[in-house]
């Protein structure tokens, strides 16, 4: 369960940034992502998926949060 | 001048993976790669910030010196302990030229050495006293110091030494912020965690120090250098350009730095990364507790520089965005100056690099204005992250190495044959001897700044001067040269 270091990037998409690997991909799709939940099933842009339990309130970026391998 | 195709650069790189034993040269053929525009990720083409083999000649050094050497060395007010033996500190002295005003050993102490110098019995019964009582002294005959940071060589994370405790307990007592920082040299594969680990012992120890209190007075238009470390004066290049923008520094990570600019450091308003390698983690924590987005800047360069003056006044008003447009006219005309001197005698030429974590992409701009082109470049160590950007800044099918071993570099330069290598002192006289120019680009070659358009202009010189300099056709003796020897000798590697 590593802890992943989520920003917003230059054009406003979310950056996945796993800390303890240096890695950071852009983060291309959420399987829940409303007003008022975001988690579920991470995808990247490097095809890697991720998961947390969805989280509401929706957080405000950046934020810390701690994935699992889905 | 033809540029090697793609076909030819990857022929080149089985070629010299040939001398490896299987095992190696599968491992090595991972860290080498002809750049293609097409790839996103990098990953996908080059492996890096991985061990380097047994047996190779690498050129990296260890955490102690990314933390010590890079990161807190240069604070100039503090005083920063190499705790352990004498060596690691004493080889290493004042070897980065990261300049600073103050007088040494008075109120700065920057170019001083300070060691625990472990004995046998150290090691044996432990160095905890020791260090106890070193801080005394220094608080004795340095009473001016504004912190100490106690930076651990390889000895005291195998003996177990509790540094934490020895500097809280002597922090309390002299109300000093004292930072134990965990950076033995041998965790991790390069300098590179030794950054991570500085960053980190920053966070803990001191960032906070005035979260609680607003006595400071902040404006709209602070911003911190993040990331330079004034080698040469660079970042004095940097932060005139700032300054004449309207913009106030506060802080300057960590070249002519101070404790209490880094306690400040959280009150800006925007946080500008020159060295993303070793300053990253600090300003991915600072965007996520204090809200201070941070953006990375190139200041090599006048294309690259105007980019970055431009984009940075974007953060801020309409009255920033026209200072800074004025500080790009104003400069322009000298700049036009020095690419019209040197442009014409450094056209063309081509240029091999393999620096750190930051120059091997950055520099690539500078050279580019003066009409040369990078054919090679690599990272001692880099990680992913620098790569990614690195495929965008070099030209498509050029030679990209990570972590490149002695044979392998000085191979590629026996076929790539470019007319001046940038490195390291430790490839520096390899190179000479085989007839190469070459620049020291990690303290420039004792020369300086680089950064800012005043720094252009030594860039451009100093370029010219290596290159252009008559020796490099002398380097035969008259008696063994024929005739035909008259060109220059940039190929005498063979
Ligand atoms: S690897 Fe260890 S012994 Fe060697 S310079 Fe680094 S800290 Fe010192």
């Amino acid at each position: 369960m590593p802890s992943v270091m989520i920003r917003k990037g230059e054009d406003d998409e979310l950056l996945f940034y796993i800390a303890k690997k240096d890695q950071e991909d852009p983060i291309e799709k959420v399987e829940t992502d409303t007003d008022d939940a975001w988690g579920g099933v991470v995808t990247l842009t490097d095809g890697s998926e991720w998961y947390i339990d969805p989280i509401s309130p929706r957080p405000s970026f950046p934020t810390t949060l701690r994935f699992k391998r889905a | 001048m033809s540029s090697m195709t793609r076909e030819e650069t990857q022929a080149l790189i089985q070629e010299v993976l040939e001398v490896y034993p299987e095992k190696a040269k599968k491992d090595r053929a991972k860290h080498l790669t002809v750049n293609d525009h097409e790839v996103e990720q990098s990953k996908k083409c080059i492996t890096s910030n991985r061990k380097s083999a047994p047996g190779v000649m690498t050129i990296r050094g260890c955490a102690y010196a990314g933390s010590k050497g890079v990161v807190w060395g240069p604070i100039k007010d503090m005083i920063h302990i190499s705790h352990g033996p004498v060596g690691c500190g004493q080889y290493s002295r004042a070897g980065r030229r990261n300049y600073y005003v103050g007088t040494t050993g008075i109120n700065t102490y920057g170019t001083m050495n300070f060691t625990s110098d472990f004995q046998e019995k150290d090691i044996v019964f432990g160095g905890d006293k020791k260090l106890e009582k070193l801080i005394d002294e220094i608080e004795t005959l340095f009473p001016l110091n504004k912190g100490i940071s106690v930076q651990s060589e390889c000895p005291i994370g195998l003996i177990g030494d509790d540094i934490e405790a020895v500097s809280k307990k002597k922090g309390a007592e002299y109300e000093k912020p004292i930072v134990p920082v965990r950076c033995e040299g041998f965790r991790g594969v390069s300098q590179s965690l030794g950054h991570h680990i500085a960053n980190d012992a920053v966070r803990d120890w001191t960032l906070g120090a005035r979260d609680d209190d607003d006595t400071w007075e902040a404006t709209d238009y602070d911003v911190a250098i993040l990331g330079d470390y004034n080698i040469g004066g660079d970042a004095w290049a940097s932060r005139i350009l700032l300054e004449e923008m309207g913009l106030r520094v506060v802080a300057q990570w960590s070249g002519d730095g101070t404790i209490s600019e880094m306690e400040l450091t959280p009150k800006v308003k925007l946080n500008l990364l020159h060295c993303y390698r070793s300053m990253n983690y600090i300003s991915r924590h600072m965007e996520e507790k204090y809200g201070i987005p941070w953006m990375e800047y190139n200041f090599f360069g006048p294309t690259k520089m105007a980019e970055s003056l431009r984009k940075i006044a974007a953060f801020f008003d309409e009255s920033i965005q026209e200072k800074c447009e004025a500080v790009i006219a104003k400069y322009k005309p000298e700049m036009d100056a020095v690419i019209e001197k040197y442009r014409p005698r450094l056209e063309g030429k081509k240029v091999m690099l393999y620096i750190g974590g930051l120059r091997p992409r950055h520099v690539i701009g500078a050279y580019e204005d003066l009409g040369m082109e990078v054919v090679g470049t690599g990272y001692e160590f880099a990680h992913n992250d620098d790569y990614d950007r690195t495929i965008k800044e070099m030209g498509d099918a050029t030679l990209i190495y990570d972590d490149v071993t002695g044979f392998e570099f000085e191979e590629f330069v026996k076929r790539v044959k470019p007319d001046l290598i940038g490195s390291g002192i430790k490839e520096k006289y390899i190179f000479q001897k085989m007839g190469i120019p070459f620049r020291q680009m990690h303290s420039w070659d004792y020369s300086g700044p680089y950064h800012g358009y005043d720094g252009f202009a030594i860039f451009a010189r100093d370029m010219d001067m290596t290159l252009n300099n008559p020796c490099w056709n002398k380097l035969k003796a008259p008696w063994l040269a024929s005739d035909d020897d008259e060109a220059p000798v940039a190929a005498a590697g063979e």
